[in-house]
């Protein structure tokens, strides 16, 4: 199952300079597992205990998934998947 | 050093004029790699808050993508300060997440929604650190 995931700048150190990676996983728990595997630091910058950090955005096919049920949201073949870090301050 | 023309700098102002005592935030997107900030694009603070900003979730995906369609990145990335000065609090260094972008900081704790001078300050924010850079305002941008 291969689902495109779009990298942030600031998470590219991970990535080799890759704007895009794919990876696999029924729920995005798992794709993050799995991304992890290949790129090794990054969930670290994804997920704080068992929660996405709050101040990262993940969205699929354009959903945030803060409404789709967070780590649990459902993944099919051909999803497409966007990390965002808030743009954010005091 | 930042090089901003006026309309641009006069907008990000009025902005956080007009927005006061709320924080403002945007952005002003360019072509990727060209440190030319051209496209002004206010955002709405969704914190909707004198001492925090942060850009709607949804309206920041759509944001991206436009900026992705057009082969552009943020080049500023702009908010204000209400009753402080024009530097980076620990929320804003801990938060930043664009090594790339300028990050200006307008104060606008002296004349508030009036008229009259504003700090307006730029600076770079990379790994927790914070480097001031002089800003050279200009009729028109270079080509």
């Amino acid at each position: 199952m291969a689902i495109e995931v779009r990298i942030p700048t600031i998470m590219r150190t991970y990535t080799d300079g890759a704007k895009a990676v794919t990876g696999g996983g029924a729920t995005l728990g798992d794709l993050i597992d799995d991304l992890e595997s290949s790129h090794p630091g990054i969930k670290e910058r994804l997920v704080d205990g068992e929660d996405l950090r709050r101040f990262v955005n993940i969205y699929v096919n354009d959903e945030d998934v803060r409404f789709t049920g967070g780590l649990e949201t459902g993944l099919s073949d051909g999803d497409q998947v966007v990390v965002l870090p808030a743009v954010a301050g005091g | 050093m930042l090089t901003i023309d006026q309309a641009t700098y006069d907008a990000i102002v009025a902005h956080a004029k007009r927005d006061h005592p709320d924080e403002a935030c945007g952005i002003v997107a360019g072509p990727e790699g060209s440190d030319r900030p051209v496209r002004f694009v206010p955002m709405v603070n969704a914190a909707g808050s004198p001492t925090f900003y942060e850009f709607d979730s949804a309206e920041l995906l759509a944001l991206y993508k436009e900026m992705w369609a057009n082969d552009e990145e943020p080049v500023i990335v702009y908010h204000s300060h209400t009753a402080t000065e024009a530097y980076p609090s620990r929320t804003d260094i801990g938060l930043a997440s664009e090594p790339t972008a300028h990050y200006v900081l307008v104060s606008t704790r002296e004349h508030g929604n009036s008229e009259g001078a504003v700090e307006f300050r730029s600076f770079r924010i990379v790994d927790g650190e914070v480097t001031e850079e002089d800003v050279s305002v200009v009729e028109v941008l270079p080509a």
